[in-house]
């Protein structure tokens, strides 16, 4: 019972008691709200995980910016909560069982497959870090890097595009 | 350091809980949030696979990840309102026709 147990067993309780918040709140505020807190766990493992850099990212890309995106558009629309609508009966049972077969077929063959168990060597200092992680992606990703740029400056202008109001005729 | 093992759990339980969530919710806007929650539950198994094998590339494959799931949430949100802005309602059982 280590301190690295104690550590990753609390946050991957919150971790998954926010993602259970998240699905089954009324309201999309209280969800989103709930995300934020599951983004924010899940940053804490990266920087377990020797990946300072990931976790800032996670930080202000995920839990700040797609966050505060998604809560502009709910009071936007004011749709927080929808009227209920009558829905297929057998749906949710249905998914529930279907996820129980996905989250099932996963832990086996995390545990049969055994790839890759076991004591885990420390990295050495530099591992994850801004400097490395920008020394990687300016010279062996380079490509994929400006790749990503033209990505974002598409999803820009398609968002713009579609929110415009038409003219009329 | 936890074995790679225990994180590769928690991400596919978190993978799990988000696939239940585009399967049972109505709101888009929450199915949004739970598609992120997935992208988020794959970039966890990235990073703790960067961390096992030692190998910077998981990471910035989250990185990769991190910008579409951004450009992905622009264009689907702005999706959202422009069907809002026709049909005056956002339920995802109310979208079954094409011509809107």
């Amino acid at each position: 019972m280590t301190t690295d147990f104690i550590v990753f067993s609390i946050l991957a309780l919150v971790a998954i008691a926010t993602a259970f918040g998240m699905l089954l709140s009324k309201s999309a505020v209280y969800s989103a709200l709930f995300l934020v807190l599951n983004f924010g766990t899940v940053a804490i493992f990266y920087i377990l995980l020797n990946a300072p850099f990931i976790a800032m990212a996670q930080v202000s890309v995920y839990a700040g910016a797609i966050m505060v995106l998604f809560l502009f558009v709910i009071m936007l629309l004011g749709t927080a909560v929808l009227p209920a609508s009558k829905a297929l009966p057998w749906q949710r049972p249905l998914a529930f069982i279907l996820a129980l077969i996905l989250a099932g077929e996963s832990v086996y063959l995390l545990f049969v497959r055994k790839a890759a168990s076991g004591e885990i060597p420390q990295p050495v200092e530099t591992f994850g870090s801004p400097q490395a992680i920008g020394n990687a992606l300016f010279n062996q990703y380079l490509l994929p890097f400006e790749v990503t740029s033209v990505l974002l400056l598409v999803a820009m202008v398609g968002a713009i595009v579609l929110t415009l109001k038409e003219k009329k005729p | 350091m936890m074995p790679v093992t225990y994180y590769v759990a928690l991400s596919a339980m978190l993978f799990t809980i988000g696939a239940l969530g585009v399967l049972i919710r109505r709101n888009p806007l929450i199915i949004f949030m739970s598609v992120e929650l997935m992208l988020n539950a794959a970039n966890l198994a990235f990073a703790a696979f960067a961390r096992s094998y030692q190998n910077l590339s998981g990471q910035i494959f989250v990185f990769f990840v991190m910008t579409v799931a951004a450009a992905e949430v622009a264009v689907g949100l702005a999706l959202l309102v422009a069907i809002f802005r026709t049909k005056h309602s956002i339920n995802i059982d109310e979208m079954n026709s094409l011509k809107g």
